[in-house]
């Protein structure tokens, strides 16, 4: 008995696995704030790289390849890359999402759909202007932070997600 | 129990840092609300050069880091202008400043920057920071980026605002708080600003390359 409900939520549990993982690939999710402070303040021993982008935003672009670099060459391990784009969210269908499938992006992806960034910057971090590209680095259970606001290099973010992978 | 004592000391290290960052000012460099701004001497999209201290009439100034390739500062054109129609007449003109570097950014050129001012007719002045020193002296990190300032009984003038114009810059129509308006607003009857600080996502300044 106890074995077939262990089977039972293996099998419930593989399957979750499975759309959850192939829902990431190329979906961009829409979000309120507070669903983006849920996860600047996720509890896990994982180091987040959060990336705040947008398809208008030149040295935006410029970097997305070391982000989605970093996404595939840390994925065993708890390391978790996520792109914010900035897009209006009614531009989602005619412009992010063809731009997500024509660069191909495997990252996890989602559009904060707030069009007033006063009522959120502070927030998430007052030393930030607004100006995109912006990047957090954060693991909450160990305490690690990093924010930094411009463009970053190749070997900056990997030096950054060094210092800081569990 | 050394065991038990290295986190300890780790903790009260990390509280001592935390403390130590949290006493350093938001922003390092750059104006603050309060400081006093400096005048600059900028070239204009007619050819003439403009400071602060030709405009004899002004009480202040809304000064604004905009550009020709965000859409963000696109977005916000008709706005400047619409601004810059309604508080230049109560002493307030949009001075707009171009702070990108034209090699980062082509088409942030000054003929380009002619160009646009020209399309849009601009009613305000459209200057260019080519060596950013401007830029950099206020601490602007994005387009458009406001600063308001406002003249003092000595001739300097004192920042009264940083920030955005208002709370959509995606559609002007769905507008409902006029941050800007409203902080000049107060401004025109001597009131304290009442929100001197926002903020909205912009584009990055184009910095020169070192």
């Amino acid at each position: 008995m106890t074995k077939t409900i262990y089977k039972c939520f293996a099998a419930a549990f593989a399957f979750m696995l499975f759309t959850v993982t192939s829902a990431a690939a190329q979906d961009v999710k829409v979000v309120k704030f507070d669903e983006l402070q849920q996860l600047r303040q996720s509890p896990g021993d994982t180091l987040y790289v959060v990336n705040f982008w947008a398809t208008w935003c030149k040295p935006c672009i410029k970097e997305l390849p070391y982000f989605e670099a970093a996404s595939a060459a840390y994925k065993d391990q708890p390391v978790k890359v996520v792109l914010v784009s900035m897009d209006a969210a009614e531009d989602l269908e005619k412009r992010v999402k063809p731009f997500v499938q024509k660069r191909d992006l495997k990252a996890n992806l989602l559009l904060l759909d707030e069009a007033d960034g006063n009522t959120w910057i502070d927030k998430l971090e007052p030393k930030w202007s607004g100006a995109i590209p912006a990047t957090f680095l954060f693991n909450n259970k160990r305490g690690h932070y990093e924010f930094v606001e411009r463009e970053m290099t190749q070997e900056e973010l990997q030096g950054l997600i060094e210092k800081y992978k569990p | 129990m050394k065991n038990l004592k290295l986190p300890f000391v780790y903790m009260v290290c990390l509280l001592f840092a935390g403390l130590l960052l949290s006493a350093v000012p938001a922003a390092d460099n750059g104006y603050q609300v309060g400081d006093t701004a400096r005048d600059f001497k900028l070239k204009n999209v007619d050819g003439s050069m403009h400071s602060m201290a030709d405009y004899k009439d002004a009480k202040g100034f809304i000064v604004t880091f905009t550009c020709n390739t965000c859409p963000y500062a696109i977005a916000y054109e008709d706005r400047l202008i619409e601004l810059h129609q309604k508080y230049a007449p109560k002493g307030y003109p949009v001075v707009a400043i171009n702070p990108n570097d034209a090699k980062v950014s082509p088409d942030d050129s000054y003929e380009q920057m002619q160009q646009r001012a020209k399309e849009k007719n601009f009613p305000f002045a459209y200057l260019h920071d080519e060596t950013q020193e401007i830029t950099k002296a206020y601490g602007a990190t994005r387009t458009p980026h406001l600063y308001i300032v406002q003249k003092q009984a000595d001739g300097s003038m004192k920042v009264a605002y940083i920030g955005t114009i208002d709370d959509n810059s995606r559609d002007a129509s769905k507008v409902q708080k006029k941050y800007a308006e409203a902080a000049l607003d107060e401004l025109v009857e001597n009131k304290q600003v009442s929100q001197p600080n926002t903020k909205a996502i912009g584009c990055t300044i184009k910095w020169r390359a070192a």
